[in-house]
């Protein structure tokens, strides 16, 4: 019982970073039809970064700081005007398969300019174990999980409470509509891409020091944030939440109770069977078919 | 089509073919090895433009059925039989495995066929890496033999690789005949507007899963060249990345045209060798001009050139109609 | 006169709304049943009803006195029912002959002899036959998607031929097409319900088109069934003169 919680904590805390990347992705596919499969390489960039701007020398928060920045305007801003724009007319398919080139791309060069190996990235919640409950249980896990909840609450908040976040939403359901209504659609739609360039760069900033920095990483993470996203609900925040932190809890699970040849694959079989038998995931709306 | 332009064509084909046997006759091993390759990866993105191109429906599974048919003939081929049963049993399994796959296709379309089929390609990997007992896992199989062909040991590059050219040879020209039939009609009725396919009586049901069926036949038809071709094989070339790269082939060289996956497979497989003085960079600068291209032509290279052909027609065309009316105007 | 298709207390609800609410009605061999009613009727809705497109909520749909009620479209078809639908759909990238070759290949032979067989299945002459019919000879070979917006439409009713339906369903044949062409589709499909003996059901806002064309007119408001007769019967009906003015 006690292994339990362990492993409910921990899988809550990666969970929590799997729900932002997949909010991130959701609401790209939302606002403008963009299925980023370079998104696990979106969370892997953004902590080279930060390790380029500390090998210049700089101090750690300065080095979040720039990296943050520096994704927001390669990952939010460059993405969206060198990529998305001009490939969005072609449809779903050229684009999704133009952000399999941007991801092989991405891994590649930051092998050549970095490294190939996996170099250790600093934590910004100190190591160590707290006692709660007379059980230890790891700051790093509490610390990830209460970073990524203030955000997701944040970004709720942003969504649901501000003017901006319904006029965001409004661009998400119907563009044509909330054009008509006087929404600036496009600020909107650049606005979640810097949205979604921010969140990448926090799960970076959250999830590299549990797992290194390696060019490789954002495979794995990017599977992940599709999984949460796709069991979530495609179309829905909060789906993608509920979505990332059951994938997280599911993955530690099977880690635990499952032969670690196979772990990898509960997450996948869970995939497969919720697209099947309830496709527009598990909060989701289903998407309307157009005959 | 004009009877000079198909002379042409034929010409053209009879050079081609002609090139592909003769040219590498005096190739060294490694220059064989990599132009087998491109036969291998040619037959695998045959079947994925048949699924993909022809028919419409998104597979991220096909380097995964390389993997099926790769390892059916290392398998059995390491255990002393010939190589053509393996063949038989990969294009049986796959083309049942595949046609299993396709039952989602009938549910759910683009993104979500598109993670379907990731994650089967995924917990193919997870077999292959896992079932020691099968595959030997993270040790591989080796000394997968060459076959016997008519008599002919393929031992050496050369014969080998003209085992894999002819073996491309038949392919191609199934693929070609299919295409013509009535079910490649069909497939591009799927692909275009499935509604009014199923009131013509297609049924698309049973055609999407043709189409799934027969593409990952193909992948493993790939997959049992592949085995003899590097004798030597474990789960790491059959991973996800596999099935992008043969996706990649696909709409580069154009999907939903006949000779695409043979471009898109050259300029995969080779490319990285003409690039080789960049070193490192090739693979950073494939990505590059491959995001360059989509931009430009989303329906890949021979996109391009259809356009191009299409706007030359158009224009000799009004040019032919406006010399006619000329003459109308000018006769008394 | 034997009925080719009955159909019995067809009803169909999205959500709350009923888009049709208890329509029977029989066609007999032969005859051409004319289709009117205000947009928003539920015509369209039957059409996808009995033709398998949508499953009806409710009712029964019997072709030859054989029930088809839950079949899929492309099964109804080959029983012999066909259609065309309201907006164009044509394959654009293939060309009029093989556009017409598609609508006709799925009823010869079985999935073996088309894979196996000529390419054409053996469509060719019937097609070049129905070309001439509709006098697109020279066009055969060119891509459906060239052609004008009148010729697409004659393509369009042309592929519904191809199979040798012993019922077509037409929904709004005549929308947009100019009046030359016009005159040639009516002729053209009066032609073949002589020479085949294929019962028609068309769906028009044309009433002059419909009026002239069809040996009985049935006429749908709000989902119902509101009047049904021969052309001159509906234009006198007090009930279908309100149904048109009243809105």
């Amino acid at each position: 019982m006690s292994n339990l919680l362990d492993l409910l904590v921990a899988g809550l805390a990666t969970g929590a970073i799997y729900a932002l990347v997949a909010v991130g992705f959701t609401l790209l596919w939302q606002t403008s039809q963009t299925i980023n499969f370079a998104q696990g390489e979106f969370v892997m960039l953004p902590a080279f970064l930060m390790l380029a701007v500390m090998h210049a020398g700089a101090p750690f928060w300065l080095a979040i700081i720039l990296g943050i920045l520096l994704s927001l305007l390669l990952l939010g801003l460059g993405f969206k005007l060198l990529l998305v724009d001009p490939m969005l007319r072609h449809g779903v398919l050229p684009l999704a398969i133009a952000t399999m080139a941007l991801a092989i791309g991405m891994k590649e060069a930051v092998k050549q300019f970095f490294s190939a190996e996996a170099s250790p990235f600093p934590s910004i919640v100190p190591a160590g174990d707290v006692w709660i409950l007379g059980r230890v249980v790891s700051l790093q896990s509490l610390g990830v999980l209460a970073l990524a909840i203030a955000v997701v609450i944040g970004l709720t908040a942003l969504l649901n409470r501000t003017s901006i976040g319904h006029q965001m939403q409004a661009t998400a359901q119907n563009p044509t509509v909330a054009r008509i209504i006087g929404v600036p659609v496009e600020r909107m739609i650049l606005l979640t891409f810097l949205i979604n360039a921010f969140l990448v760069a926090l799960a970076s900033l959250l999830i590299t020091p549990i797992y290194l920095a390696k060019f490789s990483s954002g495979e794995v993470l990017g599977q992940a944030a599709f999984i949460a996203a796709i069991v979530g609900g495609f179309n829905q925040v909060r789906g993608a939440i509920a979505g990332g932190l059951l994938i997280g809890v599911v993955d530690n699970l099977a880690a635990a109770y499952v032969s670690t040849q196979y772990r990898a694959a509960v997450p996948l079989i869970l995939l497969i069977v919720i697209i099947l038998f309830r496709p527009q995931g598990l909060l989701g709306r289903p998407e309307e078919r157009t005959v | 089509m004009t009877a000079a332009g198909k002379y042409w064509r034929i010409a053209l084909g009879v050079a081609v073919i002609a090139a592909l046997i003769i040219v590498p006759m005096n190739f060294n091993r490694y220059g064989l090895y990599i132009l087998s390759q491109w036969t291998v990866m040619t037959i695998a993105a045959m079947g994925l433009n048949l699924t993909l191109g022809y028919a419409g429906q998104v597979s991220l599974a096909q380097g995964a059925f390389v993997g099926i048919g790769a390892y059916a003939a290392a398998i059995m081929t390491t255990q002393g039989m010939p190589l053509i049963v393996a063949l038989g049993v990969a294009i049986v399994l796959c083309f049942a495995i595949g046609w299993i796959l396709g039952y989602p296709a009938l549910r759910v379309q683009h993104h979500y066929l598109a993670f379907v089929t990731l994650a089967f390609s995924t917990l193919a990997f997870l077999v292959f890496r896992n079932e020691d007992w099968l595959t030997k896992g993270i040790y591989g199989i080796s000394n997968i033999p060459r076959p016997n062909v008519l008599g002919f040991a393929t031992n050496r590059p050369l014969p080998f690789y003209y085992f894999c050219l002819g073996s491309l040879g038949i392919v191609s020209l199934a693929m070609w005949w299919l295409i013509r039939s009535p079910w490649g009609r069909a497939f591009v009725a799927l692909r275009e507007n499935p509604v009014r396919a199923l009131s013509l009586g297609i049924d698309t049901r049973r055609y999407t899963l043709m189409a799934f069926a027969i593409g990952s036949a193909l992948g493993g038809v790939a997959g049992t060249l592949y085995a003899p071709l590097t004798q030597y094989i474990d789960p790491v070339p059959f991973n996800l990345s596999l099935s992008l790269d043969l996706l990649m082939m696909v709409i580069v060289g154009g999907s939903g045209f006949f000779f695409g996956p043979f471009l898109g497979a050259m300029i995969a497989v080779l490319l990285p060798e003409w690039l080789r003085f960049t070193q490192g960079y090739y693979l950073m600068l494939y990505a590059v001009a491959v995001m360059l291209l989509l931009i430009y032509s989303p329906t890949g290279i021979l996109g391009i050139l259809d356009r191009y052909l299409t706007e030359r027609r158009t224009k000799a065309a009004s040019a032919l109609r406006a010399v006619a009316k000329s003459r109308l105007e000018t006769a008394p | 006169m034997t009925a080719v298709l009955e159909v019995s207390d067809i009803r169909k609800s999205f959500g709350g709304i009923k888009a049709v609410d208890g329509v029977s009605f029989d066609v007999h061999e032969g005859e051409i049943l004319g289709l009117i009613g205000p947009n928003g009727c539920g015509k369209s809705t039957l059409f996808n009803c009995i033709l398998g497109q949508l499953t009806p909520t409710d009712g029964e749909v019997k072709v030859d006195g054989k029930t088809v009620t839950g079949l899929r479209p492309s099964e109804l078809n080959r029983l012999g029912v066909s259609r065309t639908f309201q907006l164009l759909q044509v394959f654009p990238k293939l060309s009029v002959r093989e556009n017409l070759i598609l609508a006709g290949q799925e009823h010869q032979g079985n999935m073996v002899s088309r894979l196996f067989g000529p390419s054409d299945a053996g469509l060719s002459a019937a097609a070049d036959q129905m070309i001439g019919f509709f006098k697109l000879d020279h066009l055969a070979t060119e891509a459906a998607g060239g052609l004008s917006y009148g010729q697409q439409k004659l393509l369009d009713a042309a592929m519904a031929f191809m199979g040798g339906p012993r019922l077509v369903l037409l929904d709004e044949p005549a929308g947009g097409v100019n009046l030359t062409m016009l005159g040639d589709l009516k002729e053209r499909l009066a032609a073949i319900n002589r020479e085949k003996r294929a019962t028609f059901v068309v769906i028009e806002h044309n009433m002059e088109f419909v009026m002239s064309l069809c040996t009985r007119v049935m006429v749908m408001a709000e989902g119902r069934l509101l009047a049904m007769g021969t052309p001159s019967e509906v234009r006198a009906n007090p009930a279908v003169i309100e149904a048109y003015l009243g809105h």
